[in-house]
């Protein structure tokens, strides 16, 4: 068993979720808030697909040493190790039974040849690609379906029979029913993937010809990673900083702003620039703790984190710090105070649940960009550790890539679709949980 | 009268989604020349009738009649860009709000002059021309300087102005005013509406009035329909319907407003003192340059001296800006004083300071005038009320709380479920009654009433009047009533100060003031008040 800085971190914040979901569920005024969100087929939807990719980054942060290879590996990587193994000698399409692109070969008679040569793994048990490929790939993939989805439908149609006549259900019979089919989904089609993986590139395989599947899956630990401890980070910072500027004015309002102008005015690149570079001096110098390679992208990692979320809480700071101007001249907040009500409640009761909107809308998109600014930072080199699977890194890749004719499209699609789904489903849940909390959307 | 009217409107209906209707088969004609109001309490469909005729509502209102007819041409089968051509030029609108319905960024010349360029053609010289015109006939001073000025370098008054010369732009047959002086002052609401009056005589247009209150409308229109719930409850001849009201709504609406009258017989009691203020101060320092200096002050309130006895009610009346709502703030210490002492039952209140001035809270309370931001949406009803209680009497435990929330809510004639609901399901009437308890929750000798009817209609104000009266007998607080409504002063007032300009102009009980002013502007104030014309003689 090996723990990582940022496994660490990811279970600390698990453990802080599963307290406070604990802690909703048990307190009766959140049943209303909680049932709406049950009641809402998008956002219960959208949960179980991040609740999906959330695993996926549990598992892969779960890291011990190999048996075999003293290597350390996660569990995710133990699972997927057909993927992980089966690597080609460089660029191939999904699916494909040979490579992208031509080579020199030499045929059995001594004679050179200059066409594309077999794959290693992708599709090496078929004897004639060209005729077999189209029927095989549907007999493997249609094989995984069937033997997923028959005991995957027996088990949600016993739990849904077994839960349809309970009353007081958090969750609406509509959106049980959307869940059970999301989770149908979700668990065939990985069925069917890892079916096929084991005996195709379903996504092709990158330069080095490691499979674009398992680089895409690896990569939703870095994002998850990214984008919550960055958050972590940042959250204290802009709400403690925004709502005391904003309430107390004056003298502290002055320092506040003074600290995150002067944040502001040097270029954020610069600045994460330098750090990284600190830490890499660093890193060098105490070359005795950091003993493996994944050790150091880790620490690396955990070091992009921090410094994206030291920079990047002067935003919301503003925003709160305008939006708290504002609530303090509020009649209930005059009222509160008129009734003696000590200055530090009212910061909790009364200002605090009001911006709270505003910090989970930002929350999400930040979340989205914080995944953008990693790909944008790999891009010149200062981002993740080049070894650290990452969209980032996948994308920052394709800029070769798209311009090689004919054009090697699966890595960035591949990291597309990922970091879509990822950021589509944290958009639908946010707006649902915010629709939820604010008592004037009640309907 | 025989003439062909401007506008007539048969059968007409507006509905949002699948709700009820909002206005509900309504008809009613307009004639030229001719002032026509529509009364009704807020959310009878007024404006939406209004805003239906010129087809401005948002797209998921479905808009249904027989006919709506404005000189021969049937609104609701043209198509969007012919009645363009219509709206600013055969109708015209004014709406309440003269701030938000001008540009901030356009001089007020350009803003006239956009709408003379949308439907004349005229040189540039010309336009110039007749804006200044335009203004001239609003009367506003000085009209060619006033044309190259933004609007925030204009009173509310002169804004209300200018809206009424961009309407006259277009030389409109019909004008729509909804609202026109709801946000204006008594004073400047003469102004305006003996403005419109005579604009109305010259130019022959028909008018056409849309407003919640009773007395303007029977100062102003010829003809008045009075609306309830979407529907047309009566119509007639201005004098006829305040002389007999046929439909008992009218007759309630007619029965609810205040009356001047009012305060004859009171009768006058001693009682000891509970507040005095001497000569008080409330300055705004106005800061400059980077170290922030102060250069100067904004005196709000300009030394002022009374006193409030236990139990008694004293009105503040003023026009907006006068310093009143300051004053109450500063009283509870909200706004820091400048000088001057806050005295209750021998202590200095706004000396006081951390712990002390925390603990003296209880004795002095306010009640807001907008009931929707006085209340934090993410409270329950009941732990807005106990909020008082658990911060100045912890030692109260939850169960004691909670009995004393129901019996509050029952004091202000609220049912006791409505402690486990939130502010927002609540119409604006109920929630200044959640208000009044949460004050009254801390058992305070004194109230400050800031506006708390304005924002509410007339029969709704009418018991939250008797509500506050009642809450007087009975536990003797006394209040500070803020108020601009000289009618309301004289439902609830023993004592009225009038001010003007940080300063207390006249002081007095509520009959000397009101019935036999002695200051120049008390009187001026007394005079533009609308009253109801006809009323029972």
């Amino acid at each position: 068993m090996v723990v990582l800085w940022t496994d660490a971190l990811i279970f600390v914040l698990l453990i802080g979720m599963i307290v406070l979901s604990v802690y909703m569920l048990r307190n009766p005024r959140m049943t209303r808030p909680l049932r709406q969100i049950g009641t809402s087929k998008t956002g219960m939807v959208s949960l179980t697909v991040l609740l999906f990719f959330v695993a996926v980054g549990l598992l892969d942060s779960m890291h011990f040493h190999s048996k075999d290879s003293n290597e350390i590996v996660s569990v995710l990587d133990q699972w997927l190790s057909p993927i992980r193994l089966h690597g080609e000698k460089t660029y191939s399409a999904p699916f494909a039974a040979h490579l992208f692109g031509k080579e020199l070969m030499v045929l059995e008679d001594g004679g050179p040849v200059w066409a594309y040569p077999r794959l290693q793994y992708g599709g090496a048990h078929l004897d004639d690609p060209e005729s077999e490929l189209f029927y095989d790939v549907l007999m493997k993939a249609s094989f995984g379906f069937i033997k997923s989805a028959i005991p995957a439908a027996i088990v949600l149609v016993l739990l849904v029979q077994k839960f349809r006549h309970r009353q007081n259900a958090l969750i609406s019979q509509a959106s049980a029913k959307a869940v059970a089919w999301t989770i149908f989904w979700i668990v065939t089609l990985c069925a069917t993937l890892l079916e096929l993986s084991s005996y195709y590139h379903v996504l092709g395989t990158d330069k080095v010809g490691e499979d674009v599947l398992y680089q895409a899956i690896k990569s939703i630990r870095t994002g998850l990673v990214i984008g919550t401890l960055t958050t972590l980070i940042m959250l204290p910072l802009a709400i403690v900083f925004g709502i005391l500027a904003g309430f107390f004015r004056g003298w502290v309002d002055d320092t506040i702003q003074y600290l995150y102008t002067t944040l502001n005015s040097i270029p954020s690149v610069l600045l994460i620039a330098a750090s990284i570079l600190v830490v890499q001096v660093y890193m060098a110098k105490n070359e005795e703790q950091f003993t493996s390679l994944i050790v150091r992208a880790d620490m690396r990692l955990l070091f992009l984190c921090i410094i994206l979320g030291v920079t990047s809480w002067t935003g919301l700071c503003r925003m709160l710090r305008a939006e708290t101007l504002k609530l303090r001249e509020m009649e209930y907040v005059q009222a509160a105070s008129a009734l003696g009500v000590r200055r530090r409640i009212i910061l909790f009761r009364h200002i605090l649940p009001n911006v709270m909107h505003i910090v989970l809308i930002s929350v999400v998109l930040d979340f989205s960009s914080l995944v953008l600014a990693e790909a944008v930072l790999s891009y010149i080199n200062i981002g993740v550790d080049p070894t650290t699977h990452s969209w980032g890194n996948m994308i920052n890749g394709a800029r070769l890539e798209m311009a090689r004719e004919p054009v090697v499209w699966w890595s960035l699609t591949a990291s597309f679709l990922f970091m879509f789904t990822l950021v589509l489903a944290a958009n639908l849940f946010a707006d649902s949980v915010r629709d939820a909390f604010d008592p004037r959307r009640m309907g | 009268m025989n003439r062909s009217p401007v506008l007539e409107v048969k059968n007409l209906t507006v509905k949002f989604g699948s709700d009820n209707p909002v206005v509900d088969a309504i008809g009613f004609e307009v004639h030229a020349g001719e002032t026509f109001a529509i009364v009704g309490e807020s959310g009878s469909g007024k404006s939406i009738t209004a805003l239906s005729i010129l087809r401005l509502l948002p797209v998921n209102a479905s808009v249904v009649a027989d006919e709506v007819n404005l000189n021969g041409v049937d609104l609701l089968r043209k198509a969007e860009y012919e009645l363009c051509k219509i709206r600013g030029r055969r109708v015209a609108l004014i709406f309440q709000d003269p701030m938000s319905s001008l540009n901030p960024v356009m001089t007020v010349g350009e803003q006239i002059a956009e709408v003379l360029k949308l439907h004349f053609s005229m040189t540039k010289k010309a336009i110039r021309q007749r804006v200044i015109e335009l203004l001239t006939r609003v009367e506003i001073p000085e009209p060619e300087k006033r044309a190259g000025e933004y609007p925030h370098q204009l009173s509310g008054g002169q804004r209300q102005r200018v809206m009424i010369a961009i309407a006259l732009a277009g030389e409109p047959d019909l004008l729509i005013a909804d609202e026109p002086t709801t946000a204006l002052d008594v004073t400047i609401q003469a102004q305006i509406l003996a403005l419109l009056k005579a604009i109305q005589h010259k130019t022959g247009m028909a008018l056409w009035l849309i407003s919640h209150d009773l007395a303007l409308v029977s100062t102003m229109a010829d003809r008045i329909a009075v609306m309830q719930k979407g529907k047309i409850v009566e119509t007639g001849r201005s004098a006829s319907i305040f002389q007999n009201p046929t439909h008992p709504y009218t007759r309630k609406l007619l029965d609810a407003l205040p009356s001047m009258d009012s305060c004859l017989g009171h009768k006058r009691e001693e009682k000891p003192s509970l507040l005095k203020i001497d000569e008080f101060k409330v300055y705004y320092p106005i800061r400059k340059g980077i170290f922030k200096r102060v250069v100067g002050h904004v005196r709000a309130v300009d030394g002022v001296s009374f006193e409030i006895e236990h139990g008694k009610t004293l009105a503040l009346v003023g026009e907006s800006g006068c310093g009143k709502t300051t004053l109450g703030k500063s009283l509870l210490n909200l706004i820091p004083a400048y000088s001057g002492q806050v005295i209750m039952d021998g202590i200095a209140l706004n000396k006081l300071t951390g712990e002390a001035l925390r603990r003296k809270r209880a004795d002095i309370q306010i009640v807001f005038q907008d009931p929707f931001s006085s209340m934090n949406p993410r409270m329950l009803v009941s732990e807005i009320i106990d909020e008082g209680i658990r911060a100045l009497y912890p030692e109260v435990d939850a169960v004691d709380r909670h009995a004393r929330v129901i019996d509050l809510l029952e004091r202000v004639d609220l049912p006791p479920d409505s402690a486990h609901r939130y502010p927002h399901e609540f119409s604006g009437g109920q929630r200044q009654r959640i208000c009044i308890a949460r004050a009254l929750a801390v058992q305070p000798k004194m109230i400050v009433c800031d506006e708390p009817t304005s924002a509410l209609d007339v029969s709704v104000q009418a018991q939250i009047i008797e509500l506050l009266k009642d809450l007087q007998k009975e536990q003797g607080v006394s209040y500070l009533f803020i108020t601009h409504d000289l009618g309301v002063v004289a439902e609830i007032a023993d004592e009225v100060a009038v001010m003007y300009r940080g300063k207390i102009v006249e002081h007095g009980e509520v009959e000397q003031v009101l019935l036999n002013p002695k200051n120049a502007y008390t009187r001026e104030l007394l005079a533009a008040v609308p009253r109801l014309q006809n009323k029972d003689v």
